[in-house]
């Protein structure tokens, strides 16, 4: 043997050594809160889903960039408005090593419409599913779903015959406080598996070898969920390295974080809208001093809108993480633009002029309502209104309670001007009608009424048509931003931290998908 | 009686917290479904109704099931014990030893630069809030040195339904930080106590009686003057373990500590009244406990208490 090519191989075994070692890596992830059960029906609530996301799978799914595409359904069609049939992959094993096919898909379809389950309201439209073919799903609507791909992009696939050996074919009873075999155990189709489940405590997830897609980064063996309340500890967990990424980091850390070395953040709009209601319906305001109730004139509404300087909200109270707001929605619904979240100008003399014309020139005095635990920066924000309403002579009194005060007493109609968030789970204007805006709605409760808004509403809810569909989203959105119903304020933003040499996708519903992570 | 006083305390300060419903369910749920929940959970009864029921299942050892995660409170509580019970144990021996030692030193020494030091520093002990002290230690530990974990119990072992981390590398090093924070407090007390009972009896006619015998320095210190210095301290420990129990709760949320605290500052956010009052009526039997047993102990350690009894009851 040549000294060369002997060097060469003791360099090759060498490398192969060293490549081996690195192979295998694990991500130490953090978030204040835990997943409530491995039940993938049993809870529809945001880290429940994160988790089961990892290990489970649906027909159709999001993608990085929030768009609907295919996953355990390749492709899919519909023959009439009521009639879709999903033609699914043939490749997809569970991790047990048991083939999915069409069984599977009717049987997990039916199981999230059983009374125990937390998503038989979300797709209450579908009356019925049964497999054609071991690869052909046809599902039938009670009525014309335009939502019915959102819906199903939540609905996990589970195995029936794994159910059956467990006898977890209906899902947990939460409210009732079961225990199943289900809530602590889980088998999917997706990119990883649970090893280790203590919940509030430690989650392992190990890659699924199985799975029939591919890795961005195949070095990505093992997830560890690692919940931590605090969010100091959090940052400091990440910051000596005992973790690998917090996808919750707060705000006055963020700066911290970035000066460290080896870590980084990253920040992405978060699909929630902050706003302000004022109730327009009462014949006088509960906490007012004028008799009357200013908020039925527009150009009071209008008058606090142009008095709120969002730009210094943006720079002082949110150190930046906002994106000021024309709507109460957010980019990546359907139905917003660019042109609807445009703002009235910042503008305190017309705003004082507006205030006059209405018959207030010396202003009126008010209650703000705010919670102080629920949104990003929330009383500070209401603390900031109230000194910039005080400057065109509306006298605000504050008032910030904690979140289950706040909303109970919203809902109690209790509230005269008062703070609130909304985020958009199917990404599409109907979510935001349907709550807010809607006569009588159960969060409408500036007390909002117009008729063809309603009448918007009934098309959104039944039209097939998207062109149609969208004429008459965009057309209740105009109605709406002219009317000032509402106060917008701005989108949050959210903000992950991780370790520099580990990028995972930030996503605007601030779930992470491990199969995208790389290491550099 | 004690016992009831606090169950109808803690009871009635739920009607303060606010409305555990909205927490529950989600922003979409309809106002029907609320109102059948809240009938379903007994909240639409009359307080008293929902009072005289709560007591009768507690006395039973029953609490309900947890709102929030939807498991028995029993199990919950037991499940998060042993946690609260080794960290509390810990800190309480860390805060005994450490603090009589120093206690004695400072005492003996009362001008030394190191006497001043100390009671420097556990003037800072007091006067520092559990947090701040917890949050100091992660930076210092955690994140500059690198030597210590900055949250969490490590790996456990079970032992029955006896979880332990005394058995792990990890474990034990993990107990570090969360036990030295939460002693410190306790600690001080100690020192302070101990110092002025310390500087009292040597005083006394009996210390200067052994000193004219010519007993060494250490043995009057330690055998004679530390003894009965540490009679009250005794009395203090046992109340200070529950004392530790009741504030771990801060320690705990700041370390990731699955114990008992954690899981009530999670109740009191999400308004889980069942984890809540369960922990507060456990927290005050703990306490009764605990004085039972004091005055117990009192009666044997202290003679004048055993000689007086006698003389009433003669």
């Amino acid at each position: 043997m040549k000294p060369k090519t002997l060097i060469k191989l003791v360099l090759l075994i060498f490398l192969s050594f060293v490549s081996t070692q690195s192979f295998a890596k694990t991500i130490k992830w953090s978030m204040q809160g835990d997943s409530l059960t491995l039940d993938p029906h049993a809870q529809n609530e945001g880290p429940t889903t994160m988790v089961s996301r990892q290990i489970y799978e649906a027909l159709v799914t999001r993608g990085l960039d929030m768009s609907i595409g295919p996953q355990l359904a390749k492709k899919w069609a519909t023959v009439d408005p009521n009639t879709w049939y999903f033609y699914l992959r043939d490749d997809v094993k569970f991790s047990n090593g048991q083939k999915m096919t069409a069984e599977d898909v009717v049987f997990s379809i039916l199981r999230a419409k059983k009374p125990t389950s937390d998503f038989k309201e979300y797709i209450s439209t579908v009356s019925s599913a049964k497999a054609i073919d071991d690869y052909t799903v046809q599902i039938k609507t009670s009525k014309p779903n335009p939502i019915l791909l959102n819906q199903l992009s939540n609905i996990f696939i589970m195995s029936k015959k794994w159910s059956q050996e467990n006898s977890v074919i209906n899902p947990q009873n939460w409210d009732d406080g079961q225990e199943t075999f289900s809530a602590t155990n889980a088998m999917g189709t997706g990119p990883f598996k649970i090893s280790l489940r203590e919940p509030n405590t430690k989650t392992i997830f190990k890659r699924n070898y199985k799975w029939w897609g591919s890795m961005k980064d195949n070095k990505v063996t093992e997830i560890r969920l690692l919940p931590i309340k605090n969010a100091a500890t959090r940052v400091a967990a990440l910051l000596s390295g005992e973790l690998d990424l917090v996808t919750d980091a707060p705000v006055q850390d963020l700066a911290r974080i970035k000066s460290s070395t080896g870590h980084k953040v990253e920040s992405t709009a978060q699909m929630r809208t902050i706003f302000l209601g004022m109730d327009q319906s009462a014949d006088k305001l509960r906490t007012g001093n004028t008799g009357d109730n200013p908020f039925k004139k527009k150009e009071v509404r209008q008058a606090l809108y142009q008095a709120i300087d969002i730009e210094a909200i943006k720079k002082k109270v949110m150190r930046g993480l906002s994106e000021p707001a024309g709507i109460i929605t957010f980019p990546g619904v359907n139905g917003y633009t660019k042109e609807l979240d445009k703002r009235l100008p910042y503008d305190v003399n017309a705003a004082k002029k507006l205030l006059a014309d209405a018959g207030y020139p010396n202003g009126f005095n008010v209650e703000l309502r705010c919670p102080n635990d629920r949104y990003v920066n929330d009383e500070a924000i209401c603390t900031a209104v109230v000194g910039m309403l005080g400057k065109i002579g509306v006298n605000v009194n504050l008032f910030a309670q904690t979140k289950s005060k706040h909303f109970k007493e919203l809902k109690d109609n209790q509230g005269d001007f008062y703070m609130l968030g909304w985020g958009v789970p199917t990404l599409d204007s109907h979510y935001v009608f349907h709550y807010l805006y809607e006569s009588g709605a159960s969060w409408n409760k500036v007390n909002f009424s117009n008729s063809e808004v309603d009448a918007a509403i009934r098309v959104m809810e039944g039209e097939v048509d998207l062109e149609k569909r969208n004429a008459s989203i965009a057309k209740a959105w105009k109605i709406v931003k002219d009317d000032i119903s509402y106060l917008p304020l701005h989108h949050q933003v959210i903000s992950w931290a991780s370790k520099s040499g580990l990028d995972v996708p930030i996503r605007p519903n601030n779930e992470p998908l491990f199969r995208f992570a790389s290491f550099d | 009686m004690v016992m009831l006083v606090v169950a109808f305390v803690s009871f009635s300060l739920f009607n303060f917290v606010g409305d555990p419903i909205n927490n529950m369910v989600g922003e979409e749920t309809s106002d029907e479904e609320r109102a059948e929940l809240r009938e379903t959970l007994g909240l639409t009864d009359p307080i008293h109704v929902q009072f005289s029921r709560f007591v009768v299942n507690a006395s039973k050892g029953e609490f309900g099931i947890s709102y929030q995660l939807r498991r028995p409170v029993s199990e919950l509580i037991s499940e998060r014990l042993p946690a609260t019970i080794e960290l509390v144990l810990v800190s309480a021996l860390i805060a005994l030893v450490s603090g009589t030692l120093l206690g004695v030193y400072t005492g003996i020494n009362r001008k030394g630069f190191l006497s001043d030091i100390i009671l420097a520093i556990s003037l800072l002990g007091v006067s520092l809030p559990t947090f701040v002290i917890g949050i100091l230690f992660i930076y210092l530990f955690a994140v500059i040195l690198g030597i210590l974990p900055s949250f969490g119990r490590g790996e456990v072992v079970y032992l029955g339904f006896w979880s332990t981390g005394f058995l792990t590398t990890t474990g034990l090093k993990a107990i570090i930080l969360p036990s030295v924070t939460l002693s410190l407090f306790q600690m001080t007390y100690i020192i302070r106590l101990v110092r002025a009972e310390m500087m009292e009896i040597l005083q006394t006619d009996y210390i200067k009686f052994a000193r004219a015998r010519g007993i060494s320095e250490n043995s009057i210190h330690y055998k004679h003057a530390l003894k009965n210095g540490l009679i009250p301290v005794i009395t203090i420990a046992g109340i200070n373990i529950g004392t530790l129990i009741a504030f771990s709760i801060i320690t705990e949320t700041v370390f990731q500590w699955p114990g008992m605290g954690f899981l009530f500052i999670q109740a009191v956010q999400f308004v889980d009244i069942p984890i809540m009052s369960a922990y507060l009526v456990f927290i005050a039997f703990v306490f009764v406990m605990i004085n039972f047993i004091v005055d117990i102990l009192y009666y044997f350690i202290d003679p004048r208490i055993r000689v007086k009894a006698e003389t009433v009851s003669g």
